[in-house]
């Protein structure tokens, strides 16, 4: 279909049970693969572009204007796109926003992203939804969908991987404290979001970024008042090193602040299991309840597994007594752990959902104010 | 948190009658909280004037008052029902004016009622400018920059901290007199200077211009355990400076980045928590400077509002039904979003936020045609009447949807081969990029040309401040209609793309010099068809389980195959309301749903509606089986037939109930092979076509006044002088007494044709209908049923004006005050002859005027009337849903025997003692000034220009109508001073009512001929100097100036005739734009005086009652079976 814009080329989409989307070339043009999930967020498409928890995933917008707002230099979650793939319907043609420093495309084409757009993006996300997230490719050199797709079946699966330590900080950096500095943190990055070290800083928190393979020494070398651990890609199940190194800190009575991947790896530490979704929780409208509090808040979610914990009563573990205390309102996904001993007093808790936002509604933000509050605690305890 | 135990009662307030800013959306959210309170199991009391409503219909409520909404009458019904909350935050801001009222008054106090929704101190903080301009610092928000001046240095001095452009506002002016824009430092002298000067208090608000910058709107919502939610963004294409009603609006926002968004988010919730707003919903509306993305908040309505209703059909989240379960104690986590199905077959709960996979554009309709003298300038005042909204898989496609949806010829793009010549200068770019600078009905069509005429985009935005993103998505428009318009061959690409950027099959026709018709054909030949998607309010993340649907030129349709032995039944619904088709088509559209369904009573089919208003009731999802909200074109239509089709059996098309727009379908229908149910095209056509009709009144022996077609003037002179002056003129084929006018002479006639002629109203297609004008006539309009058999007479009106003012202007009373059963019995069987002559089946409006015992019929419309929903309330029968079942092959008489109908009798006899309905008009007079600020006249005509009407309803005429009068304009003043003013021919008739206010002890004002005339018959009388004669040496008031002091407490001025132009014709102009301005009651025609007084008789003789319809029905039809309770 000749469409009116810049980018003509025509562009193949193969899913790996054969259902085929034809449409434009959109971004950098060549052929890749990935886990194909759909994202239901209408704003903040450059912060869903640089969250390292999409790597290795193709991302469907559901939002079907795509690029309006440009990119600039101050939305980005991190140093670049990490997704594999980007499936729009109508990208933007101009940019409209006085902080837009460059267009979408510029942007995917710079850093070779592949991305495809004109396809019936409501369909295919029916479509996932009713069959689950599956591999996918997306070509522009290649115009046999056969083909296409014994490539997309050799691609790998998400199920099983570690892809932590490939998204992780190389080297452990310092975020200092807005203002007094009141607690050290060590936060283990996992695949984490700019967002979330600035959300402490600005409580008073010097946050020390870690790399994903940081050792207990590691982490106690900073004297920190608390531990973090990040979102991030990948199968929680295939993760051990962390799940010991979050053990070990427990033990030690470290107090334990974990988002999204550092829910799952939370569960795991306690003993919990972890499962795949059949589609994942990917938006910025999801309704979650704090059990604790009775209130429901509406949340940024991007997560393709969850923990299998019992939603109601508590856990005995070595560590404490754990629950779940928050749950999605859709459809009942453990949303978040919590940690508590003989006392009844909290020590560590977690949450799968992204309190740090960016994108997405800021109701959770009061997380980052507990995690403030129970190192205030531990400290003088 | 569950619902509260401690309410068992509620009163509902409703919006009364339809006004401009005020319109059916608030049935829309009515309807919808009174179905939910009744499902909770409470006990609803509703109060509404209006009776074109759904939710005045007796099931959707325990006891429906169709009641004036003043504290006066809303304190009988408290008093009366002992509700034990009142619900005023669904009713617009009448009921919350009311609310107000009533506690102000210490009335809800008194009889223990509580204030749910939202309480007075919330409303009083949501609206007092100071307090919210507080609330909003507190949370870090900014408002306007302002600054109170008293002097001019005050001025000066204001001016170097805010920066020009500034908004002058005097205060304590009427209507804000005064105001202007100051764009430097002359500017500021001047208007600053008179606005100080024009201040009772000496004092100028000065306040930073944010003109030109981005707006956009939040929906809020919030439970009592502080949960909320944004349910919907909304950007406006207009920029600041157009009132949003007014505005191109578009949702989800388009144009913001995550972080602008979310800071608006924080501070909506941070808004709506710090106001108070507990449970309910509300509307923060929001201002960015394009330049450096500073945001400003510019007001909240702590209520539901239209914008509300627009969220809940963009998004698929009713606002209006989860604020009612939230006001009575849910919390948002209770209650289930009804849209969404889960795989274990629960649903979702509405503490989420919708996501939406499409693009939804609203656009208004206006009505200025109807007000000639009125400046169409776009302001911060609303001025449309109406609205259509499209969706679409991307914004152009929902724009050009959008557009189409609003039944203009004008209103959509327009391109055709030799386009380029047309625009080719310069000179014609500049005159573009000037008109579109100010805001106005039909500017996006300019933009289009500007664009078409090379200007850039920065140009246009320049121009316009409209979003530079708006603005490529008008060129991407305009670059495919490029490409239509070279392409050697219309090929399956070109084609393909052109629909899924919006084009119609008439657009891409009239680009490639092809047919409609011909362009359909070819389309589908190639199978380029639309696809059906659905609203689901989740961007598919969930399975949904209402059928909303609408068109988009993508690959996967989700229509739903029909259940095994099921047949459907089309509805088509009215499109966007519009002086002369408005909330009364819904009306009939909603019943036909209701009465065809299959729910309890219904006839069992499966409903589709389709229409593409979002103010109205038939839009909402729960109201159908199924809803397509689609334009009301052929082209729409038929995809939507064939959809249908494909997904089961259609019995099927219903054109007759949503007024004009379907109607005017069914031809087009019925040649593509469509069934149309009821009556036929070709009766249609009949009914239509002058010379047909007059051969059916001819067969039947009927008189008719005598009359002609012309298509030109010497052909309307030669008519006019064989049937002599006046004459009544109008063009064929219109609604609402378009273009319609008396005319007393070959001048007046000429310059008619001339007018017309030229805009293309009338043409050989459309001929001028040329009638001789009955002067002194009765007029009489009913509304019948025909099954072919049977005639049932819903219901015979009598105007209380006579003949010459639309029938929709004028007041009218049911049953009919002066006509005896001979009268009647005639009506009967010249309603009975004509629908035998049109082979009508279903509803059947006819006008009558009897003049001289002569009983002529003015004109015959085989469709749902207006007053279809008037008749059905004032009779207890309804109406519509009978007509929907016969319509589809049910009898009369089977309709009788289960109880839709009486047993016995019809709205032409009524039992003994049944009581008298008043329809009065609303004017919008008001709304529309002329370019020099002045009010437009308030004179009715032949043309209807009212937008909406009240119901008074009483044992006797006079209380009937003193409730009608305050329903529509406030009470009729109970002492003060009268002032009258008549026309020669109208000052016999006048005396004795005159007297009779006398007598009362009204102090009447005249001017010195008419004070004469009362005083030789016994009525002393004050004379007051006229407006032409100017004030006195003395400076002795004019009556005008009378009238603004708020001096005078009634108002009584007839026009002087046939009178064109002179002074005493400027007088009345002066005297009755006074009136509306201070809201002073003004009657206009004798025989309303006459009402009037017998009013005012009424209401000095004491209490008048309030009583529900349900327990008139008693009376009305004492042996129907009650009101089902539960869901209607």
């Amino acid at each position: 279909m000749a469409l009116p814009a810049k980018n003509q080329t025509p562009a193949l989409m193969v899913l790996e049970d054969g259902r085929t989307f034809r449409g434009e070339s959109f971004g950098a043009e060549g052929e890749t693969f990935g886990e194909a999930v759909f994202s239901t967020g209408m704003t903040g498409y450059q912060e869903t572009l640089t969250d390292p928890s999409y790597h290795r995933q193709v991302v469907v917008m559901t939002a079907p204007h795509v690029g309006n707002t440009g990119m600039n230099d101050e939305d980005r979650e991190s140093s670049r796109i990490w997704v594999a793939g980007y499936v729009v319907r109508d990208p933007a043609r101009v940019t409209s926003s006085w902080r837009s420093q460059r267009t979408l495309d510029d942007d995917l084409r710079a850093q070779g992203v592949v991305g495809i757009s004109g396809v019936d993006t409501r369909a295919l996300t029916r479509h996932l939804r009713e069959r689950g997230a599956m591999r996918v490719g997306i070509s522009t050199t290649e115009t046999d969908p056969e083909r296409l797709l014994v490539r997309v079946r050799e691609s790998g699966e998400m199920t099983g991987l570690n892809l932590s330590e490939s998204v992780s900080t190389a080297e452990a950096y310092v975020v200092p404290a807005q203002g007094t500095k009141r607690f050290t943190v060590a936060a283990v990055d996992l695949g984490i979001k700019a967002n979330t070290p600035r959300m402490m800083s600005e409580r008073g928190i010097e946050v020390h970024v870690l790399p994903a393979t940081a050792s207990l020494a590691d982490v106690q070398a900073v004297a920190p008042d608390g531990l973090f651990f990040s979102n991030g890609p990948g199968d929680p199940a295939a993760t051990t090193a962390q799940v010991e190194l979050l053990q070990g800190a427990l033990r030690a009575g470290i107090p334990y602040f974990g988002i999204c991947f550092g829910n799952q790896l939370f569960g795991r530490a306690l003993g919990f299991g972890t499962y795949k979704l059949k589609y994942g929780h990917r938006g910025i409208n999801q309704p979650v309840m704090d059990r604790t509090t009775g209130k429901v808040e509406v949340t940024a979610h991007n997560h393709g597994f969850a923990v299998d914990a019992p939603l109601e009563g508590s856990t005995s573990t070595e560590f404490g007594e754990a629950t779940v205390s928050h749950v999605c309102l859709n459809d009942d996904v453990v949303e978040g752990l919590e940690l508590r001993d003989a006392s009844g007093a909290l020590t560590s808790f977690s949450v799968q959902y992204h309190p740090e936002a960016a994108a997405g509604p800021h109701d959770a933000a009061y997380l980052f104010d507990r995690f403030s509050e129970l190192m205030t605690e531990r400290k003088g305890a | 948190m569950p619902k509260r135990t401690d309410i068992q009662s509620v009163l509902v307030i409703g919006s009364g009658p339809i006004i401009i800013g005020q319109a059916c959306e608030f049935d829309y959210s009515g309807t919808q909280a009174c179905r939910v309170l009744r499902q909770e199991g409470l006990r609803v009391v509703l109060v509404n004037s209006n009776p074109a409503t759904i939710m005045t219909d007796p099931e959707f409520a325990d006891a429906t008052y169709v009641e004036p909404i003043t504290p006066e009458y809303v304190e009988k019904v408290i008093a009366k029902e002992r509700p034990d909350a009142l619900l005023a935050t669904l009713g617009g801001q009448t009921a919350l004016n009311c609310a107000m009222a009533l506690d102000k008054a210490g009335i809800l106090e008194k009889y223990g009622v509580e204030l749910i929704g939202a309480s007075i101190e919330a409303i009083e903080r949501g609206e007092n400018r100071q307090q919210f301009k507080k609330i909003v610092e507190q949370l870090g928000g900014e408002s306007a920059r302002s600054v109170i001046c008293h002097s001019v240095d005050d001025l000066l001095s204001a001016a170097d901290d805010l920066g020009y452009p500034m908004v002058v506002r005097p205060s304590f002016t009427m209507g804000g007199t005064g105001s202007g824009i100051a764009y430097d430092e002359a500017d500021l002298r001047r208007i600053g200077g008179s606005g100080l000067a024009a201040s009772p208090t000496t004092e100028v608000l000065l306040e930073e211009s944010i003109l030109g910058w981005k707006e956009y709107e939040l929906e809020v919502m919030r439970d009592r355990a502080d949960n909320t939610v944004i349910v919907c963004s909304i950007e406006n294409l207009d920029p600041m400076g157009v009132h949003t009603g007014d505005s191109i609006t578009v949702a989800p926002a388009m144009t913001l980045t995550d972080r602008e968004y979310q800071k608006m988010r924080d501070l909506a919730i941070g808004i709506i928590r710090a106001v108070g707003v507990d449970t309910g919903g509300c509307n923060i509306q929001y201002a960015v400077n394009p330049a450096d993305g500073r945001l400003i908040v510019i007001e909240m309505n702590p209520r539901v509002s239209r914008s509300s209703a627009l969220a809940s059909k963009a998004t698929g989240f009713p606002i209006a039904k989860i604020a009612a379960k939230v006001a009575i104690g849910y919390t948002l986590d209770e209650i289930r979003n009804d849209i969404t199905a889960r795989e274990d077959g629960q649903s979702t709960p509405a503490s989420f936020e919708p996501a939406l996979d499409y693009v939804v554009v609203k656009v208004p309709r206006f009505a200025f045609e109807k007000f000639p003298e009125a400046d169409p300038t776009l302001t911060t005042h609303m001025k449309s009447v109406g609205e259509a909204m499209a969706i679409g898989r991307n914004f152009t496609e929902a724009l050009q949807k959008a557009l189409r949806s609003l039944e203009s010829k004008h209103a959509p793009f327009d391109w055709h081969k030799h386009f380029d010549d047309d625009l080719a200068s310069e000179s014609t770019k500049a005159a573009l990029l000037e008109e579109i600078s100010v805001p106005h009905d039909g500017r996006l069509k300019k933009v289009m040309d500007a664009i078409r005429a090379g200007a850039t985009p920065e140009e246009i935005f320049d121009a316009t401040a409209i979003d530079p993103w708006f603005v490529d998505q008008l060129a991407l428009i305009n670059e495919v209609a490029v490409q239509l318009i070279d392409a050697p061959e219309l090929t399956p690409d070109l084609l393909r793309l052109a629909k899924r950027h919006g084009f119609s099959d008439e657009q891409i026709g009239r680009i490639r010099g092809l047919s409609a018709d011909v362009v359909r054909g070819v389309r589908h030949a190639l199978g380029i068809r639309p696809v059906f998607k659905t609203v689901d309010t989740c961007a598919a993340e969930f399975a949904a389980r209402t059928p909303y649907h609408y068109s988009s030129y993508d690959e996967e349709s989700e229509v739903q195959p029909r259940a095994e032995g099921k047949e459907a039944v089309i509805i088509l619904g009215s499109g966007p309301n519009r002086i002369g088709q408005g909330i009364e088509f819904d009306y009939s559209c909603v019943h036909a749903s209701l009465a065809l369904g299959s729910e309890e009573g219904g006839a069992g089919y499966e409903t589709i509606m389709v229409n593409c208003n979002p103010e109205t009731v038939s839009t909402d999802y729960d109201t159908s089986d199924r809803l397509y909200f689609e334009p009301l074109t052929l082209e729409d239509v038929l995809e939507i037939v064939h959809a249908e089709q494909q997904a089961g059996p259609v019995a099927g098309v219903i054109c007759q109930l949503g007024g004009q727009t379907p109607l005017g379908l069914a031809q087009g229908l019925a040649d593509a092979g469509v069934k149309i149910v009821g009556t036929s095209p070709e009766s249609i056509h009949l009914a239509e076509e002058r010379g047909a009709f007059g051969r059916v009144l001819a067969d039947a022996n009927l008189p008719a006044p005598k009359h002609g077609t012309a298509t030109s003037y010497p052909q309307a002179q030669r008519i006019a002088h064989e049937i002599g002056y006046p004459v009544l003129v109008r063009p064929s084929y219109v609604l609402g007494g378009r273009g319609m006018e008396i005319v007393y002479d070959d001048a007046a006639l000429e310059a008619y044709l001339e007018k017309y002629v030229a805009n293309g109203l009338i043409n050989e297609r459309q001929p001028v209908l040329v009638d001789r004008f009955l002067d002194d006539a009765v007029e009489i309009d009913v509304d019948a049923l025909f099954d072919g058999e049977e005639l049932f007479l819903g219901g015979v009106m009598e105007h209380i004006e006579e003949a010459g003012i639309h029938s929709g202007d004028s007041s009218c009373a049911l049953p009919p005050i002066t006509l005896g059963r001979e009268e009647i019995d005639r009506i009967r069987r010249s309603t009975e002859a004509i629908a035998r002559g049109l082979d009508v089946r279903g509803l059947l409006n006819i006008q009558f005027a009897l003049a001289s015992d002569v009983l002529y019929v003015l004109e015959a419309n085989p469709r749902a009337s207006r007053t279809v929903p008037f008749v059905s309330k004032a009779t207890a029968t309804p109406l519509a849903k009978a007509a929907a079942r016969v319509m589809l092959g049910e009898s009369i008489a089977d309709l009788r025997a289960i109880g839709v109908l009486p047993a016995t009798g019809d709205g032409g006899h009524l039992p003994d003692g049944s009581p008298i309905a008043v329809k009065e008009a609303v004017m919008p007079f008001d709304r529309f000034k002329t370019a020099d600020g002045r009010t437009v006249d308030a004179l009715l005509g032949p043309e209807m220009r009212s937008t909406g009407e009240v119901m008074g309803f009483d044992a006797f005429f006079g209380t009937a109508f003193a409730k009608a009068q305050a329903a529509a304009y406030g009470s009729l003043p109970l002492s003060g001073k009268v002032f009258v003013s008549v026309a020669n021919r109208d000052k016999r008739h006048m005396i004795f009512p005159v007297k009779q206010i006398a007598d009362m002890g009204f102090e009447i004002l005249a001017t010195a001929g008419t004070a004469e005339v009362l005083r030789r018959n016994g009525v002393t009388a004050t004379v007051v100097r006229k407006h032409s004669e100017g004030e006195g040496p003395d400076g002795e008031p004019t009556i005008v100036g009378r009238i603004w002091a708020r001096e005078v407490d009634l108002v009584i001025n007839t026009p002087h005739g046939a009178t064109s132009g002179g002074s005493p014709r400027m007088d009345g102009y002066d005297i009755r734009t006074a009136a509306v301005s201070t809201d002073i009651p003004c009657i206009t025609t004798i025989q309303g005086l006459g009402a009037a007084v017998q009013g005012l008789e009424a209401m000095r003789r004491g209490d008048i009652g309030v009583r529900s319809l349900q327990d008139w029905a008693a009376q009305l039809r004492p042996s129907a079976p009650s009101a089902p309770s539960g869901e209607a």
